[in-house]
This record gives structure tokens, C-alpha cells and sequence, in this order.
């Protein structure tokens, strides 16, 4: 089984061929979309971070920009950076550098202004725009593809249709020597005895209960009952009752591979197989913290529908709900829901979707691609000072 | 089939269809095939009891604890945040404690 991939010179292989516009904190947000905006074939990921950040809050968000400018979908980047910045561009760019990635830089207050900032980083940009243009695609074996597991705007039909059909793709790609990432911690809670079963080690099965604890305890601190947020209103209005049910709806997407180990956010994994990242239940943020850690494809279910997509990867959208699809069918790639209806095996579906990720992963564009969907959010784990 | 069992110790169903009050459905509990008048409707995707589940009993879908009934729940009856609370990230409780 072979893809066709964009090789870098440290030998990852991309899926996609992006030119990034990536600004290292907020005060460069708007120069970084001047410039996508002026250059086509470019794409930037404003965020509001990156000054005021001290710890492990700081590490987290410039790991997880320097995963996005070494993710291999990715060619080249242009850091954009204010000057005065925590999230220093320069440091951003050396590790984006030092990964073996091309990567050029733009300093707001060195420039002298957003205008001639803008300037400098059209000129730089239609210049990678065109070297990026020259790199061909070739065959490579499956094996390079690091999914991300999404699921999101869950209904009952998640844990019944899309999310068991998933895992089956998750395992086809393991078993071919893939790698596969399951996320959002919040929505293991209730299930995560299921998956300690299925650590590699005891210490990998410490580590999981030890993620899923942290986020029970942050609830605990607040004072509050997790079902405010989790499962959320649109989860409950579809049928999905308390956060246990999620979960063990949820964790069908890894399939029944055995668990490799926890990932931090936006950690890379370290060797093939199933790996678990501990990231938020927020869709965004967990696509973003597992592109980060160089997933260069990702699966989202949807049971109530969501457009969410990824500036630098690929979004294939799956729903376990018939209405769901026909409601959006513009957004949603695969109809899980004939599982439900009676007219597809679990199995089937799951083939269908792995099927769909080979193409995908040759170059077919996914809906949130050909729609433009380029949504990007880092997760935080402290305030900003 | 109108409504699906999961695991055969589940002791809710979730339907597939919208099915309206007082309506029997069949629904497959491992090799048995069982009939359960619904009280009211239950929504596409929502639950209903299969077996009489006590005030503090264990909701089972999946196979696996989803959450403890906070009142008494008749066969049939619909299943949800009405009925049945969380075990898990309950801030609320503690709060309500005193403890925090």
C-alpha cells in the first residue's frame, strides 16, 4: 500500500505541501493573514498567544508552534515575530531550523512597521511559494502516516457507528506500521480502565489514569460538575446522558490496537503504533496539539455536524447520523450512519474510511479543504500574566 | 430492528428511530430477542430501561457503568439526565460538602 508523499531533507514525508505563515504571538497575528492573504498558497494560523506566558504554559505553546512549522506537511514557514515577544521568533525558528525544515524569518519592530513587515514577507513568501512548487510527490509506503483520532459535536450515534468504524481504520493502519493518536483526555474519563488494559507496560497504564485524574481533579478545584461542559448541551440533546457513556463511546476510535504510551500536547510519538496525547475535549485544540505532534491526517466524527478543519492537514469528516449527513452533506466526507440503518457492516465502513485516507493521503482533497476550513487553537495549562 | 442493545449486560437500549409513547419495540439481547413496551417517546439516539434499574443502581451501556440512576426506573422508561447522574468530575459534590 503506497501514498504518494513530499520528502523532506530529514526525511519526513508531508502528505501535503504547505507554505506556513506562522506568528509567534498575537501582536504579529494580523502581519502573519496580511501576508497569507497576499500570497496565494500560503496559509497562516493567527492565535492569540504567546506573550505573558511563563512554564510550563510558555513550553506548551511554543512547542506547539515549532510542531507546526516541523510538521512535514508543511515546506517552508515564515515566522513572524513582534520583537519584544516571551515566545521569541528567533528561538521558534532556530528549533523549526534544527528539526531540518526551511524556515525564514520577519521581525515586526526590525522591519519598521506592519506595512514593510507585510512587504518583506510577501517577497519571501512568493520565493518559497515557488521553490515549494518543485518539490514532486513520490511513492511511499503507508506505513509514514501519523493519523490523529478526533471526535466531536458527538450524538448517540458516535460510539454506535462512526467511532467503532474508525477504529477499524486506526487498526488497518497500524497493523500496515502506522501510527495512530487518540486524544482529548476529558473523554476517556470513565473508560480509561479499558484502555490501561491495553498498555504496552505498567507504566504506560499509570501514566493513563494519571492524565485522566489531572483533569478530574481541575474539575474538583473549580468547585463544578464537569456535565457544564462535558458532555455538552448538543451531547446531551443527541442522547448522550453523563461523561462515562462519552468515553466509552469515544475510545472505539483507537480500534484494539495496544497503547504505546501518553503523549504530552504536541509531543511527537516516538515510534509506530497507538499513542495516546492528553489534550482538551475542545476539538480545536486537540487537532492542533496532535498536528503539532506531526500527524500529518486526520479523522474527525461528527455525530451533530461540525465544519472544523486544519490549516495544515487534512480533515476527513465522518458522522454515525444519516440526518446529520444529508443535513451537511457539504461538509461531511463519509456517512457512517448507514451502519445504523441497516445497510453496512462496522467493518465495511471502517474499510471505506481507510480507503478514503489512501486517497486522501495521494492528494484527494477533503471537504474542509476544498472549503477552506484553516481553524487553529493552542491549548493552555496556565493564565496569562 | 427499532432500538439496539450493545453489550448483553446493558441494561438500557438506544434507539435508532424516533419511537412514539407507549410503542413495543424488539430489541436483541445477545441471542435473545426481547419486547419492551416504551412510556414515553424516546428520541432517535436517547435510552430507555430494559430492566427495573433502583434509585443508586448502576446504568450499564456498553457493557460498562455509565452512571447511577438518581430515581427509581421502570422498563421502558426513558433514560436520561432526568434520571441518571454522572460518577465522574463532580466538583459540585464536594463543593457542596464543604470540601474542596
Amino acid at each position: 500500500m503506497e501514498i504518494l508523499g513530499y520528502v523532506r531533507p530529514w526525511g519526513g514525508i508531508g502528505i501535503r505541501n504547505h507554505v506556513l505563515i506562522l506568528p509567534v504571538v498575537v501582536c504579529a497575528a494580523e502581519v502573519a493573514q496580511r501576508i497569507a492573504d497576499a500570497v496565494p498558497g500560503t496559509v497562516a494560523v493567527p492565535h492569540q498567544h504567546g506573550c505573558g506566558q511563563i512554564g510550563a504554559d510558555f513550553e506548551q505553546t511554543k512547542r506547539t508552534l515549532v510542531g507546526y512549522g516541523s510538521n512535514p506537511n508543511v515546506a517552508a514557514t515564515i515566522v513572524v515575530g513582534l520583537g519584544c515577544e516571551k515566545v521569541a521568533a528567533e528561538e521558534v525558528a532556530a528549533e523549526i531550523a534544527a528539526c531540518g525544515q526551511r524556515v525564514e524569518l520577519v521581525i515586526i519592530q526590525k522591519e519598521g512597521g506592519s506595512r514593510r513587515a507585510v512587504e518583506k514577507g510577501v517577497e519571501i513568501a512568493g520565493k518559497l511559494v515557488a521553490e515549494t512548487a518543485r518539490i514532486a510527490p513520490q511513492p511511499v509506503p503507508v506505513k509514514a502516516l501519523i493519523l490523529g483520532l478526533e471526535c466531536g459535536g458527538s450524538d448517540a450515534t458516535s460510539g454506535l457507528a462512526a467511532n467503532p468504524a474508525l477504529g477499524v481504520a486506526s487498526d488497518l493502519l497500524v497493523a500496515a506500521g502506522g501510527t495512530s493518536i487518540l486524544s482529548e483526555t476529558p473523554e476517556i474519563m470513565g473508560a480509561e480502565h479499558l484502555l490501561a488494559r491495553r498498555a504496552v507496560n505498567d507504566e504506560v497504564a499509570r501514566r493513563l489514569y494519571e492524565i485522566v485524574a489531572r483533569v478530574e481533579e481541575g474539575a474538583k478545584r473549580m468547585g463544578v460538575d464537569l456535565r457544564g461542559a462535558n458532555p455538552a448541551p448538543g451531547n446531551i440533546a443527541g442522547g448522550i446522558t453523563t461523561i462515562e457513556e462519552k468515553s466509552l463511546g469515544c475510545i472505539y476510535k483507537a480500534g484494539t490496537a495496544k497503547v504505546q504510551g501518553v503523549l504530552e500536547y504536541a509531543e511527537a510519538p516516538r515510534r509506530p503504533g497507538l499513542w495516546v496525547m492528553d489534550t482538551p475535549g475542545h476539538d480545536v485544540e486537540s487537532v492542533t496539539g496532535m498536528v503539532a505532534g506531526g500527524a500529518q491526517i486526520v479523522v474527525f466524527t461528527t455525530g451533530r455536524g461540525t465544519p472544523a478543519g486544519c490549516a495544515i492537514a487534512p480533515v476527513i469528516k465522518v458522522t454515525g447520523n444519516s440526518r446529520t449527513f444529508r443535513n451537511m452533506e457539504e461538509n461531511i466526507d463519509v456517512n457512517a450512519g448507514t451502519i445504523i440503518d441497516g445497510q453496512e457492516t462496522i467493518e465495511e465502513v471502517g474499510r471505506r474510511i481507510f480507503s478514503l485516507m489512501l486517497a486522501v493521503a495521494r492528494g484527494e482533497l477533503t471537504k474542509a479543504e476544498k472549503l477552506g476550513h484553516r481553524e487553529f487553537a493552542i491549548t493552555r495549562v496556565g493564565p496569562t500574566f | 430492528m427499532r432500538a439496539i442493545v450493545i453489550n448483553e449486560r446493558d441494561n438500557v437500549a438506544t434507539a435508532l428511530e424516533d419511537i412514539p409513547a407507549g410503542a413495543r419495540v424488539k430489541v436483541r439481547v445477545g441471542a435473545e430477542e426481547r419486547e419492551i413496551q416504551v412510556v414515553t417517546a424516546i428520541q432517535f439516539g436517547h435510552k430507555f430501561a430494559l430492566r427495573p434499574i433502583p434509585k443508586g443502581g448502576e446504568v450499564i451501556k456498553y457493557g460498562e457503568v455509565m452512571g447511577k440512576a438518581t430515581a427509581d426506573i421502570n422498563p421502558g422508561e426513558h433514560v436520561h439526565v432526568h434520571n441518571v447522574e454522572s460518577q465522574r468530575g463532580r466538583g459540585d459534590l464536594l463543593a457542596k460538602e464543604g470540601g474542596r
